[in-house]
């Protein structure tokens, strides 16, 4: 009997589980490349979206919420603090952040706050902070590591890499959304992660993923790959390069 | 008009760069310093990574010295036996420079050992040369001349030791010693604050030494040829932190408005001029001063440490 009831218990989960999974998203990048050439300043992309319904799914009471998170390629940053020393302020404690990406957009079709608890915000990496809020409780007993990732994101905020926008995506029917994504200058080459989450009512019901990259293209990315396959020819070329012009200058410039 | 930079990693305006090394420039060619000292700090400020700035400058100044060279090398106001003593101690130093630049930027500390060098030297010089300019201003209003004269067979006592070369374009006889050291000294602070040291090398000659400044100027431009030369290459081997782009950019405005910078000085009183570069340089120096005493707004930074690319 009690094998009978296991079954049962697992049957009415299952159909629990197949309920909330009635959304499904899908999802479309304008473009997979940017491509950086000798006259780039930032470019723009722009995430689709489509919240698809199956026949099944009852009306919900609650609004469709839309979290698109942007995560950059992942390098080890130093978060210093100044600090002061007799009467000069110098770099006393830092913190490293293994693994940590350069650049982070975070948007919403509302602001996170009304979408969710603060509670489920941290435990599903909701949000600017909480994007790469390591896994496991005792992280947030160390009061010091939240406040060296909290100056982290300020200072990304402050250089334009992190960047939070609380009504960046838009729906553009009651399924449908966009969100533009804005890619500065300074962004770092390498691959991007997009992430778009599905909310209702602070539950989540869908994810997907897609992915686009930056890369160098061009005389751009033959000078950078030059200067670490070929260094030593790439160090000549630069004063070859600098004598002649400085050579070039007494010619032109000489009075007799 | 924006030119992405391939190893800074980020879009510049063109005309910005042209203007900022031609006003540079001009100051390096009106007082015959190379202009790294203030060119490196104000790549920094534009958010160029200082590694990258500290690299492109010296092949900016390698650049900007050869024009120098040039013109002293047909003037024959060029004494390359010393100036082959300064080279060799400058080869030591840059190398030991570039290791220790290595060092510190991994133990985290290097920004405090460039504002603290940026405080430290250019406070002195600045403040000597101020010193030695008023008092040259004020024997002249008092109808002196500029100058004490040089008095014959008084010399320091470094310039006994063992080791003695008669150089004869300088008209000096002296051990070779202390001018290697000075060279070690020049060539290592050159790798590590990417400036090619003319502003410490030209007063140390003329005052240590006694060097006429005529021969000063032409025979310190090939020490700083030289050691840039070599700080290039080592920083492009080592860090492959050289942007040829942006290096580019900085020689053409630089080696221009070095041009202009020279024949703006033919024309002006020398005595005002050092005193205008004493008081350029003590302004440097308190910029960075100001950086180190006053508490910061923002006392956290984040940096991408070079080795992690």
């Amino acid at each position: 009997m009690r094998w009978f009831t296991a079954i049962l218990a697992a049957f009415a989960v299952g159909l629990a589980a197949d309920a909330v999974r009635a959304e499904t998203l899908i999802a479309a990048m304008s473009s997979h490349q940017i491509q950086i050439t000798s006259n780039y300043t930032g470019s723009q992309l722009t995430v689709f979206g489509l919240v698809e319904r199956d026949g099944r799914t009852v009306a919900r009471g609650d609004p469709y919420d839309i979290i698109v998170t942007v995560r950059g390629p992942r390098r080890m940053l130093l978060v210093r603090e100044k600090e002061r020393l007799g009467p000069i302020w110098i770099n006393r404690t830092q913190r490293r952040f293994a693994d940590n990406p350069v650049f982070l957009h975070v948007a919403s079709n509302r602001p996170i706050a009304e979408m969710m608890s603060n509670e489920t915000a941290r435990r599903d990496r909701i949000g600017l902070v909480n994007a790469e809020r390591p896994t496991g409780g005792w992280v947030d007993l160390d009061p010091g590591a939240r406040r060296f990732r909290e100056s982290l994101v300020r200072i990304m905020q402050g250089k334009g890499l992190y960047d939070y926008e609380e009504r960046g995506v838009t729906f553009l029917s009651s399924a449908l959304f966009s969100a533009p994504v804005d890619i500065p200058a300074t962004a770092p080459t390498g691959s991007y992660t997009v992430d778009i989450v599905l909310y209702s009512g602070g539950v989540p019901l869908a994810r997907q993923q897609t992915n686009f990259e930056v890369i160098k293209t061009g005389i751009e990315q033959r000078l950078a790959s030059g200067a670490y396959d070929w260094a030593v020819l790439y160090g000549l070329a630069t004063i070859l390069l600098a004598l002649f012009l400085g050579w070039g200058a007494s010619v032109i410039f000489r009075r007799d | 008009m924006q030119i992405y930079l391939p190893i800074a990693e980020l879009p510049i305006s063109v005309l910005m760069v042209l203007g900022l090394s031609g006003a540079v420039g001009f100051i390096s060619g009106l007082f015959g310093v190379g202009g790294g000292f203030l060119l490196t700090p104000l790549l920094i400020f534009l958010d160029i990574p200082p590694a990258v700035a500290v690299a492109t400058v010296a092949a900016q100044v390698a650049g900007s010295s050869m024009t120098g060279v040039l013109t002293y090398l047909r003037r024959k106001a060029l004494d390359l036996k010393l100036g082959g003593v300064l080279v060799s101690g400058g080869i030591v130093g840059t190398v030991l420079g570039v290791l220790f630049f290595n060092t510190m930027k991994r133990l985290g500390q290097l920004e405090l050992v460039i504002t603290l060098s940026y405080v430290t030297l250019f406070s002195i010089i600045g403040g000597l040369m101020l010193y030695d300019a008023l008092r040259a201003m004020l024997r002249v209003r008092a109808g002196k001349p500029a100058r004490l004269k040089r008095r014959g067979g008084m010399h320091p006592w470094w310039m006994g030791l063992p080791f003695r070369v008669r150089f004869y374009r300088s008209g000096l006889y002296c051990s070779v010693l202390p001018i290697a050291l000075l060279a070690i000294v020049i060539g290592f602070i050159g790798a590590v604050l990417g400036v090619g040291g003319g502003f410490i090398l030209v007063p140390g000659l003329i005052y240590f030494f006694r060097i006429p400044p005529a021969v000063v100027v032409g025979t310190s431009l090939f020490q700083i040829l030289v050691t840039m030369t070599g700080a290039t290459l080592l920083h492009a081997v080592t860090n492959q932190s050289v942007d040829i782009v942006l290096a580019v950019l900085l020689l053409l405005g630089g080696v221009i408005g070095a041009q202009f910078g020279g024949r703006a000085a033919r024309n002006l009183n020398v005595e005002s001029f050092r005193l205008l570069l004493a008081l350029l340089i003590l302004s440097v120096g308190l910029r960075f001063a100001i950086e180190l005493f006053i508490p910061p707004g923002e006392p956290f930074s984040v940096v991408v440490p070079e080795s992690a690319r």
